[in-house]
């Protein structure tokens, strides 16, 4: 197998016996980005010079005898969302096209530590909101397996980049479903750990209470091993869950036995495309064959999991982009236009002796950052902004934040009432497989719906896994989601190893011309 | 419930947002939307429901109160707009 | 003027910055004075993808000074943002405790040794912990019209402590001002430097008039920017008289209008209407989803109670009656702080006078550290030698107008009192001695031996300065005395 399809595990054996280098992986990562990249647009930048300055003091220690990291030599793809010190970070977003942060998120930090390569920083929607990564205000990006389709989001490039074989791993972050939906687009494994189980320290924050990172990886195994690299305990997050990492990469390979599957019966309801379901229930046989028991449950509040989603996502979001405003970094405006704008406006208003409108022209300052956030920020998220903003605003606060927070605790009780009962939950992770870019965007509220299987792993805040199980008639990947209790992440690996060594789907590869 | 483009307004402003008057128009539309939408929660009875704010229940978490090294002035400055020797640069804060 | 035709109620809300190493939410050094932009941190700057962490110490603190003001410690606290926008607060809000501060519903008691106001108990309506903003500096210089901002300060923590509206007078919210800071002072808890911006005031004034309708509150007024407690006192003794003819004028009442902001402008002695912004007031609070709640339990209170020491109040009443000292001497003595405190104790105990010691603690040595500007831990005579002045005038070896001779040269030459007074000849006059003096005197002069015969006794004044020529040691009370008594004799 070419060393740009093989796994991370595969990989990491052939670095440790010296068959291989990292140095020339690096390059067969490179060299692939630099054809298939221009067709899927993967990568808002690439950072071959500082990738290969990696790779090789990997080998170089390596010859030595140094102790090295787990991921020694490894590239790995990381979406543009994380802190990356001296290394612009952008969301995807005119806001901080410049930004270069002065210090590296957690994650990135613990890559270094465990001598990863960064090979690049992935496309996505902007600051993670969105399903389609066409909210980039940076770059598109396509499906692999059909350049017109989209590759699902918010972390459509770090799906893209894995499917198209550009690098083995790749870093995401979910708040609704954004690893497990594009990863059940583009025909990978994602996985969204337990909240707390990575820390969000240096996660450009979309919706705290929801963020988590997790990895992303065309195996399960892969995704447990790089799993194991970034989880841990972290004193700079305060939410970060404090307790010991498994071994997940020891443990995903020992099967379960007498695994105990609840079918979300609320996941097959209307919406379901026929091709996602039949996917669905087939591999549902396939544990089933593998010694699985198989049982309905359900989980009667999750139909209320997008309105709960999209009152609490975007309040949080009101306040955390609230710091993007061109004072202290980011996009300001041309202020010598603004002030020549405004004071027009002034003008105008005088002339009119419209007193009520003197009296309510915005001050310069606040033009200078109305205007800096009208220009920095996308459609998409300015409509996040605006609803979040509504929905915490004097008399609206009980009725909707409040009532929200009320019910995310409903569909909590309903999870922790099912796993009661089953080690996991089992359903489609999206309602269908991915679409043409460009049918959904003048639709905001049909997007959202296709996080209804998602997000309210978020919301309750456990772990889910999307593994590919199956292709529409046209061609397009089919995802299959698991759901654990909290800190199950090795119950979810293991279980998603246990149907990769049964079926190929995720061995298949989209044709790049 | 559907949103006037005046309350709409309003919240632009306290979003720091300027819309035009065209974006003024959809945002109306759009939040109405789903407004109306995340307005089935009302359903529920949620009467004694505790509201759930964190993803993970978690209690006192602290630091200890020991210093560690700053950033340099320039790194703090680096990523500023505007800016001179030693301060960030916005336009003035009173308002003229 | 007007004072029987209005009363003046006041709260006051004010920010005390906990005396901690580092900020509230990162360990950037939150020390006073550095030069801009030289404490911050990714956290403290609202860089992208930081996290706050809460500052253990500050907690604490919090927990500490509410134990001292009475309140009540809740088991659960929670931590909100506040969200407005400013320059100076990078974040776009402050981490703030709004619904479940970390304590509520406490009071301080108020006196006056002078009796300018009678005793009052100023509930306290509650005490919570928040993060400072920066600092912007308006800067004219430039030509245009920019602001330069220096966020070495953002992320400080404060204690926000909220009186309830019960104050009637400036000299009540003086009083309360001062009170609090002793406390603040005593347990360590905040160096209180208004100055430096430690201890922030603000005040919300109203009045409440009698009218042929009934009572009438006017529009409550909140004044900002006083600088000290004197333009406390003074700002609100202006708000009062403004506000009254606003009512006269406009007969505005509470509700009738939106809450105004004034500020105090210390050279004009005035308050000024501040710019005022509609929607400013919608700070959209909700719970910080980046910060663990804190429990605290019974335990844990009753461990901090426990450990508060005597605090002012408590101070007061045992020097009160443990050195016989009058409730003024008290006063004057603990609200100079601990160290005097501690060197008053010593004092008294080993001159065993109280009111000696403490007359000599108020008079000398505080009017030589105001004089000197020094503080009483730096003042140069130890209390052991003091003691042995105060014990000498105690035992009549010396007059107060002597000793404070004698205290001056100690002051300087750092020598000991019986070495000064060795120095300057001065030795207890035994009773023989003055025995002699007073019949030589007297008998010299017939004329005040007839009056005192009399029963005019102030005559004898005029023989104390020729005592005090022959022999400068004399006590004038003990001559005087023995003057009286003797001339019965004769």
């Amino acid at each position: 197998m070419s060393l740009i399809h093989a796994s991370a595990a595969q990989l990491l054996t052939q670095l440790e016996s010296g068959e291989i280098t990292s140095v020339e992986l690096t390059k067969a990562c490179l060299a692939q980005i630099d054809v298939a990249d221009k067709q899927v647009g993967a990568f808002l930048k690439v950072m071959s010079e500082s990738a290969l300055e990696q790779a090789e003091s990997v080998d170089t220690r390596r010859k030595k005898g140094e102790k090295l990291g787990r991921l020694a030599g490894v590239p790995v793809a990381i979406k543009d969302l994380l802190c990356t010190k001296g290394e612009t970070t952008t969301c995807a977003s005119k806001m901080l096209e410049n930004f270069v942060p002065p210090y590296d998120a957690t994650v990135i930090a613990k890559l270094k530590a465990a001598d990863a390569v960064l090979i690049g920083k992935t496309n996505m929607d902007e600051f993670a909101m969105g399903g389609s990564t066409e909210n980039s205000a940076l770059g598109v990006t396509r499906n692999p397996w059909d350049l017109k389709c989209v590759p699902g989001g918010s972390s459509g490039g770090a799906a893209a980049c894995l499917a198209a074989s550009m690098a083995p791993l790749s870093i995401g972050t979910d708040t609704g479903g954004s690893i497990r939906q594009p990863a059940s687009f583009c025909g990978v494994v994602g996985l969204k750990p337990t909240y707390g189980v990575v820390s969000r320290f240096g996660l450009i924050a979309f919706a705290s209470s929801l963020d988590q990172i997790g990895p992303m990886a065309r195996t399960a195994e892969d995704a447990a091993i790089l799993l194991e690299a970034i989880a841990g305990y972290d004193p700079h997050d305060s939410t970060s869950a404090n307790v010991k990492t498994p071994a997940y990469s020891q443990s995903v390979k020992q099967p379960l036995k007498g695994l105990r599957l609840g079918v979300v019966k609320e996941h097959f309801g209307d919406g379901l495309d026929s091709e996602v379901e039949q996917a669905t229930r087939e591999a549902i046989n396939v544990y089933k064959s593998l010694g699985a028991t198989v049982t309905d449950v359900s989980l009667p509040h999750s139909k209320y999991g997008i309105a709960v989603y999209y009152i609490i996502a975007p309040s949080e979001a009101s306040s955390n982009l609230a710091r993007f405003d061109g004072a202290h970094y980011g996009h300001r405006t041309n202020e010598a236009a603004m002030l020549e704008q405004l004071a027009q406006e002034r003008a105008a208003l005088e002339a009119a002796g419209d007193e009520v409108g003197l009296a309510k022209l915005d001050t310069s300052l606040v033009r200078m950052y109305r205007q800096s956030r009208a220009e920095g920020f996308g459609p998409e998220v300015k409509r996040r902004i605006m609803l979040g903003t509504y929905t915490l605003s004097a008399g609206y606060y009980d009725a909707y934040y409040l009532k929200a927070l009320k019910v995310r605790r409903l569909i909590r009780q309903d999870y922790d009432a099912a796993f009661k009962d089953v080690d996991l939950v089992i359903g489609p992770t999206a309602p269908t497989p991915s679409f043409a870019a460009g049918t959904k965007t003048d639709d905001p509220l049909s997007m959202y719906l296709g996080d209804l299987y998602t997000v309210t792993a978020n919301l309750a805040g456990i772990g889910g896994i999307s593994i590919p199980c199956g292709f529409s008639k046209a061609g397009l990947p089919i995802g299959l989601q698991l759901q654990g209790p909290p800190l199950a992440e090795e119950r979810l690996l293991q279980a998603a190893h246990m149907f990769q060594t049964a079926t190929d789907w995720h061995q298949r590869r989209p044709e790049l011309s | 419930m559907s949103l006037s483009q005046d309350d709409v307004k309003k919240v632009s402003l306290l979003s720091r947002l300027l819309l035009t008057e065209e974006e003024l128009t959809t945002m109306t539309e759009q939040m109405s939307d789903i407004v109306g939408y995340v307005e089935q929660l009302n359903e529920l009875d949620t009467t004694d429901v505790e509201p759930m704010a964190h993803a993970v229940e978690q209690f006192n978490v602290f630091a200890a109160d020991e210093r560690a090294p700053s950033l340099s002035r320039d790194e703090a400055l680096a990523n500023a707009p505007k800016r001179d020797d030693e301060c960030f640069r916005v336009p003035a804060v009173l308002g003229e | 003027m007007s004072e029987s035709l209005y009363e003046i109620v006041i709260g006051l809300e004010v920010h005390v910055q906990l005396a901690t190493q580092t900020k509230l939410f990162c360990r950037c050094s939150t020390q006073y004075g550095a030069p801009p932009n030289t404490q911050t941190c990714p956290v403290c700057l609202a860089m992208p993808g930081s996290l706050p962490v809460m500052n253990r110490t500050a907690f604490q603190l919090g927990l500490k000074t509410a134990c001292a003001l009475n309140l009540q410690i809740p088991n659960f606290t929670k931590w909100d943002r506040k969200n407005y926008y400013y320059p100076d607060l990078p974040k776009g809000y402050q981490i703030s405790q709004y619904d479940l501060p970390m304590s509520q519903d406490g009071f301080l008691l108020i006196t006056d040794p002078k009796g300018q106001f009678e005793p009052r108990k100023v509930g306290i309506i509650r005490a919570h912990l928040e993060e400072d903003a920066g600092k912007s500096m308006h800067d004219e210089a430039a030509g245009k019209a920019d602001s330069r901002i220096d966020l070495n300060r953002t992320g400080t923590p404060l204690l926000e402590i909220v009186s309830e509206p019960d104050m009637r007078s400036p000299l009540e919210a003086k009083a309360y001002l001062t009170e609090l800071k002793l406390i603040l002072e005593y347990l360590g808890v905040s160096d209180c430097n208004m100055q430096e911006g430690s201890l922030r005031v603000d005040a919300n004034v109203n009045l409440h008039l009698q009218t042929p309708e009934g009572k009438v509150a006017t529009p409550i007024v909140e004044i900002k920017n006083m600088n000290s407690f004197r333009a406390v006192e003074r700002a609100i003794a202006f708000e009062a008289e403004r506000q009254y003819e606003v009512w006269l004028e406009t007969k505005q009442k509470i509700g009738d209008v939106a809450k105004q902001t004034r500020g105090w402008d210390d050279q004009a002695q005035v308050t000024r209407a501040q710019r005022y912004k509609e929607e400013s007031s919608d700070y959209r609070y909700f719970p910080e989803p980046d910060l663990a709640p804190v429990t605290t339990t019974d335990e844990e209170i009753a461990a901090v109670k426990a450990e508060l020491g005597e605090l002012p109040r408590q101070i007061r009443d045992r020097l009160e009656a443990q050195y016989k000292i009058p409730a003024y001497d008290a006063d004057v003595i603990v609200n100079q702080g601990q160290t005097t405190v501690n060197y008053y104790e010593t004092l008294a105990k080993n001159s065993g006078d109280g009111k000696l010691a403490s007359n000599w603690v108020q008079q000398e040595v505080l009017r030589v550290l105001k004089e000197r500007s020094l503080e009483i831990d730096a003042f140069p005579i130890s209390t052991e030698r003091l003691a042995e002045l105060v014990k000498a005038v105690a035992g009549k070896e010396i007059d107060g107008t002597r000793a404070k001779d004698v205290f001056a040269e100690m002051l300087d030459s750092g020598k000991s009192a019986p070495e000064v007074m060795k120095e300057m000849g001065i030795e207890k006059v035994d009773d023989s001695e003055l025995e002699n003096l007073c019949r030589e005197l007297l008998e010299a002069n017939p004329k005040v031996l007839a009056d005192l015969k009399e029963g005019t006794h102030k005559a004898v004044g005029a023989l104390i300065g020729q005592a005090k020529k022959k022999n400068p040691n004399i006590d004038p009370g003990t001559f005087r005395q023995m003057c009286i008594d003797m001339s019965a004799k004769m």
